[in-house]
């Protein structure tokens, strides 16, 4: 291996583990627990995008394979980072915030623990056999 | 020099396991235990894709893909115990 892959896979390990690192940290660090929602479903995902691309990098140059796996994981990640955040934010406001601390939402319906969904327009078959 | 920054990277996600454990043992909040515990699947997932670069194989990614998979389907079930009190209504 060359000494300037072992420089691109090396800076993207180093800026991987930084990242992770400070995700962690501002987990501990952050007052509030809707501050600290912040650090880790934001700065994590990204240091596990650095591992990934590092680990993409050594196989193909390294070792001459290209895999396909790593891309899988970084989908997967980035695409339930987001619910798992608004999961979280749901479960702290049922029981943390009551509906009338709450700011308007200004839409037609309220926030999502303390309001029902509005009704949705579905056509359901009649029964006709009449049992 | 590349052994030498795979171990600076196996320390900052080790020393971030162990900050989400103490906001797991300390959390004064549910919601907090949750965010904890999904942040150190994140983490696991980083330590065994770093081990497979150490070890030189790919036999980790499957390992780390079950592990993704495994820690979202948890994260969810928590949260609906929590917000409706069952999990598959």
């Amino acid at each position: 291996m060359s000494l300037i892959t072992e420089i691109v896979i090396s800076f993207f390990l180093i800026v991987a583990g930084i990242f992770g690192l400070v995700g962690s940290f501002g987990l501990l660090k952050l007052r509030d627990s809707m501050q600290r929602l912040h650090a880790p479903t934001k700065a994590t995902t990204l240091g596990v995008g650095g591992v990934l691309i590092a680990s993409m990098l050594y196989f193909l140059l390294g070792k001459g394979t290209l895999s396909f796996h790593e891309l899988l994981i970084t989908l997967f990640l980035f695409l339930t980072a987001p619910i798992t955040a608004n999961f979280i934010a749901k479960t702290f406001i049922t029981r943390n915030v009551r509906d009338h601390e709450l700011p308007e939402t200004g839409g037609n319906y309220g926030w999502a623990p303390y309001d029902d969904p509005p009704p949705q327009e579905v056509d359901i078959p009649e029964d006709k056999t009449g049992g | 020099m590349m052994t030498a920054a795979l171990f600076f990277a196996f320390g900052c996600f080790g020393l971030g396991l162990l900050f989400n454990l103490w906001r797991i043992a300390t959390g004064p909040d549910a919601a907090d235990r949750i965010l904890a515990l999904d942040t150190m699947v994140i983490n696991v997932i980083a330590m065994l894709i770093l081990y497979g670069i150490y070890r030189s194989t790919a036999m980790y990614y499957e390992a780390a893909m079950l592990v993704a998979m495994v820690g979202f389907v948890s994260t969810v079930a928590y949260c609906r115990f929590v917000l409706r009190g069952d999990i598959i209504e």
